[in-house]
């Protein structure tokens, strides 16, 4: 049956009812309905079902929405308003820790400018990158930290945020003032990245103060834990950032 | 992020037609709104703000179902709350009982695929994502969900035989 009475299947009847099908195949399935009058009843039943549901409810859009609904619609989303608050809570308490636990380690507060810029710098380097954001990526993601844990000499990880949007990546290793340095890369569904860039610290310090930092557009939250030092990067508002940077931090400590 | 208000109307529209109610569906759109709101930071930004919204009431719809099965959503005039099409004719009305209740006795899910291709006009790869189905399940559960639509619809007694619902679209389809 190679001629134009090629049969129609029930998902291209669908296409066709459904005014999904070019002009051509239009005609050729019209014609093929003209021979087929079941075939045809059945379209035309799916066709009146369509407009039959157009009839029955499309009234409802143009009725007033009811008031409990827009008010509703009309609150910005944004991130909780107790949220936030804990997190400036929790932001003062470790800077209140970081002031009293500063002792002998006051002098980490300079370095840590300086790793809040480096870090900024690499994320403003790297994130562009189309084609080889990351040396090695996600899908290798246990030879990624062991390598990277084994240039930094120290245990390393890669925390996961895919319940705040974003997901991993991959990661890179990167020359530092004292030694390689690890930027692990970070991706949400619109493309927007995110760095976390971790260095291992010249002396073991116990400082644990969040601090932010700006550097043109990329936000940094910068904190140490312990022998490593740590800089969440992203061009994204303080606030996000900051949670953002909570949830590193608690994975890191669970 | 995108005015949320500019997509109330269609929410409003398919819960409608999805539990044939005007207060389950508000309440519907309500759970919704509120659990958007909640999770925004979910939405890919890259996928359509729609579907995303659809998908979330399916969720709803879904969950509701299974805890209250018993809970049928029975159709009379009564619950029509709102104007049916036709100027509230007395046709229009019969009519509308007639779609409700044939599409009361569809599956959920059929019901819910032949509204969102039928009603949102929704293309098959989006309403196979919205239910987590595979685009050919979709296809079939379309097809069969009209056929059976069409036997309910031809099957259910008319309270006047002399106004069958099809002389009625006919006039807006000419």
């Amino acid at each position: 049956m190679r001629n134009q009475t090629v049969q129609v299947s029930t998902d291209e009847l669908q296409h066709f009812v459904d005014g999904r099908v070019d002009d051509a195949g239009r005609r050729r399935i019209e014609i093929w309905l003209h021979e087929h009058p079941q075939e045809k009843q059945k379209a035309e039943a799916w066709r009146r079902q369509r407009q039959l549901l157009h009839d029955s409810f499309d009234d409802v859009l143009s009725e007033p929405v009811p008031s409990r609904l827009a008010e509703l619609a009309s609150a910005r989303p944004r991130i909780k308003t107790w949220a936030l608050a804990a997190g400036l809570a929790w932001l003062s308490v470790g800077v209140l820790i970081g002031y009293f636990m500063r002792g002998p380690t006051v002098a980490t507060v300079e370095p840590g400018e300086i790793l809040a810029r480096r870090a900024a710098i690499a994320h403003a380097i790297y994130t562009p990158e189309v084609r080889h954001p990351v040396e090695v990526g996600a899908e290798q993601e246990a030879h990624l930290v062991s390598w990277l844990s084994k240039r930094l000499e120290q245990r390393v990880r890669a925390p996961h945020f895919n319940s705040q949007g974003y997901n991993l990546i991959g990661g890179r290793l990167l020359p530092g003032d004292d030694g390689p340095v690890a930027q692990f890369m970070y991706q949400d569904g619109s493309g927007k990245r995110l760095t976390l860039y971790v260095r291992g610290t010249p002396e073991e310090t116990t400082v644990t103060a969040f601090r932010f930092a700006q550097e043109d557009k990329v936000s940094v939250f910068y904190w140490i834990d312990g022998s490593l030092a740590y800089a969440l990067s992203g061009e994204i508002p303080r606030e996000r950032l900051l949670a953002l940077s909570e949830a590193v931090y608690h994975e890191l400590n669970p | 992020m995108t005015d949320l208000a500019s997509y109330i109307p269609r929410l409003r529209r398919y819960a409608r037609a999805l539990t044939g109610n005007r207060e389950f569906a508000d309440d519907l759109v309500q759970d919704t709104l509120e659990r958007a709101l909640r999770k925004w930071v979910l939405w890919r930004a890259g996928s359509k703000i729609d579907s995303w919204l659809f998908s979330i009431m399916h969720n709803l719809f879904v969950n509701q179902v299974r805890s209250a099965p018993a809970r049928q959503l029975s159709v009379s005039l009564d619950d029509l709350e709102f104007e049916p099409a036709g100027q509230g004719s007395a046709e229009g009305v019969l009519q509308l009982r007639d779609l409700l209740s044939s599409l009361n006795k569809l599956s959920h899910d059929q019901r819910e695929i032949l509204l969102l291709v039928g009603l949102e006009d929704m293309s098959y790869q989006e309403v196979a994502r919205i239910l987590e189905l595979p685009l050919g399940t979709v296809m079939s559960r379309l097809s069969r969900a009209r056929e059976q639509l069409r036997s309910l619809l031809d099957g259910s007694p008319k309270a006047d035989a002399e106004t069958p619902a099809l002389r009625l679209i006919r006039t807006s389809s000419p």
